[in-house]
């Protein structure tokens, strides 16, 4: 599903963000990028959404090779892509019904299969009742959920978030985790960038450390306490 | 109609009403933008009503038109007789008129009052004239000019006056009137260009986070510069409902005092204001003006707004 050759990614200020690194993220899979901030973690993401460029080396999203997309393909690439952010990106002065609306409206949906669609994507997040609320009237938790529940509304195959759990007291981040873990359960391909350890050894999920750019250990945690198996360093 | 159609349909529709909606959401930015866009229009649209009046005013003005031919003192009433004959003969003149000196002095004393003093002259100092009128067939300018041309040249004519040679310059003055109508109406055009282009442009930076949101979920440019172009369309269409209602109100202003003063001059003018053809084009034009200077302003910062 995403497949990242020798990527290097390096900003106009002169930082190199990723320096030459490599991983293979498969269909169906549930991956966790970690790593202190500054490791490399947005930067995959950004370039996973085209929202960034790689500077040299190759990405491939569902066997297609990123750098051939041009600019005019770019909403039809990310139409495919459910993307989860840190700062929710809502829409203030549109109740939560029509930010999650969005990606279908985008795409050219009929509005009858809209209104069914929102429906359900906010019963998944447990938001129902909420649908004609402004997000600034919720708690950060609900905006987080409403982003999410943007992010699968179009049924993407391949959902994205970048810490989605960053504000979060523990028990809404863990509800949250299994929010995704559920969409996995269903065939999503479900990668998540997140600093927050205690949370995520709680999963049985592939597991990929970033420091510097580089990936510095790949491996599975197995969830209730087990001992880590077939964690190998790089 | 195909469902997908149906959906384009609605989904346009939904968006010309959202832009309306969002634009009437701040009025007094709305009004004024739309203030500029109507001055700009009415402008050339009054200029262009006051031509259209005196064109209508002018133009029966053309087909009637004679040459007058003065000959000399010397030549006396059976050479004009003569004269007159020979140019009945020539096939591009409808009619000959002869006026004597004697019936031309007659006239004069009754109509100018002047007849004492007119007694005074010992001769009759106004010479035989023919009135000619050419046929309709060579009533062009350039055949009434040849014609005047052959005249002149016969013996004992002294003068001959066309007397459409004013016409022709009211004529030349009306064109130099329509084209400076036209180069303010383009200049005036274009700043309305600007004005929206400038507003849209503001809007676009005002909303550049939403643009943004939407990119990242898959919009296309040209879907999130449709609501741009709709809140252009409606300023245009803003700016020349006002420009009409403008003129209209000048030419209601104007109509009275200008009808007076053609009747002084014993005329039955009467000025004619914006006719429903005329209202349709110009909010054809205006409409037009503010899809364009959205069109330009959107693609332009759409396209700039990455996330």
């Amino acid at each position: 599903m995403i497949r990242f050759d020798q990527v290097h990614k390096r900003y106009a200020n002169g930082r190199d963000a990723l320096a030459g690194i490599s991983f293979n993220i498969g269909s169906g899979e549930f991956a966790f990028l970690t790593g202190h901030s500054g490791a490399g973690k947005s930067s995959i993401l950004k370039l996973i959404a085209l929202i960034e460029r790689p500077t040299r080396g190759q990405v491939l999203i569902n066997n297609q090779n990123t750098s051939a997309v041009k600019a005019r393909g770019i909403p039809k690439f990310r139409q495919l892509i459910g993307v989860v952010f840190q700062d929710h990106k809502l829409l203030h002065d549109r109740p939560v019904s029509e930010n999650v609306a969005l990606p279908l409206i985008v795409a050219g949906v009929p509005r009858r299969e809209i209104e069914k669609r929102v429906r359900a994507a906010l019963d998944q997040v447990g938001l129902l009742s909420k649908e004609k609320s402004r997000p600034l009237e919720l708690s950060t938790g609900e905006q987080q959920r409403v982003g999410i529940a943007r992010a699968i509304v179009a049924k993407p195959m391949l959902l994205i978030a970048d810490e989605p759990t960053g504000n979060l007291d523990p028990e809404l981040a863990l509800e949250i985790m299994q929010l995704f873990k559920r969409l996995n359960d269903v065939g999503v391909t479900v990668v998540i960038a997140t600093h927050d350890i205690q949370l995520i050894d709680q999963f049985s999920a592939r597991r990929i450390v970033l420091a510097e750019g580089r990936v510095l250990s790949e491996g599975r945690v197995l969830s209730e306490g087990r001992v880590p198996g077939e964690g190998r360093v790089a | 109609m195909t469902a997908g159609f149906e959906a384009w349909l609605a989904r346009h529709a939904q968006t010309l009403l959202g832009s309306l909606g969002r634009i009437v959401r701040h009025p007094i930015a709305t009004a004024m933008t739309i203030a500029v866009i109507a001055v700009a229009l009415a402008l050339p649209l009054f200029f262009n009503v006051l031509l259209q009046n005196t064109r209508t005013a002018t133009a029966n003005w053309n087909q009637a038109f004679e040459l007058s031919v003065y000959l000399t003192q010397k030549a006396g009433a059976d050479r004009a007789e003569a004269l007159a004959k020979q140019l009945r003969a020539r096939p591009d003149v409808a009619s000959v008129r002869v006026i004597t000196a004697d019936r031309a002095l007659a006239e004069f004393r009754t109509s100018s009052g002047f007849g004492k003093a007119l007694d005074a002259l010992e001769d009759n100092p106004l010479p035989n004239t023919l009135i000619v009128t050419p046929t309709i067939g060579a009533s062009t300018p350039e055949a009434t000019v040849a014609l005047k041309t052959s005249i002149e040249a016969a013996a004992d004519v002294d003068a001959v006056q066309l007397d459409t040679e004013w016409v022709q310059r009211l004529n030349a003055m009306l064109d130099v009137m329509r084209r400076v109508l036209w180069l303010t109406g383009g200049l005036l055009g274009l700043s309305v260009v600007l004005v929206v282009g400038n507003t849209i442009r503001l809007d676009i930076l005002n909303r550049r986070e939403e643009i943004e949101v939407m990119k990242l979920v898959g919009a296309t440019d040209g879907f999130a510069r449709r609501p741009f172009l709709y809140s252009g369309v409606w300023y245009g269409l803003g700016g020349g409902v006002g420009a009409v209602i403008v003129v209209a109100i000048a030419v209601a202003v104007l109509s009275r005092p200008l009808g007076h003063l053609a009747s002084l001059y014993g005329s039955q003018f009467h000025l004619t204001g914006l006719r429903f053809g005329a209202v349709v084009r110009i909010l054809g034009i205006s409409v037009a003006l503010g899809w364009l200077g959205s069109w330009i302003a959107a693609t332009r910062h759409i396209r700039a707004v990455e996330p």
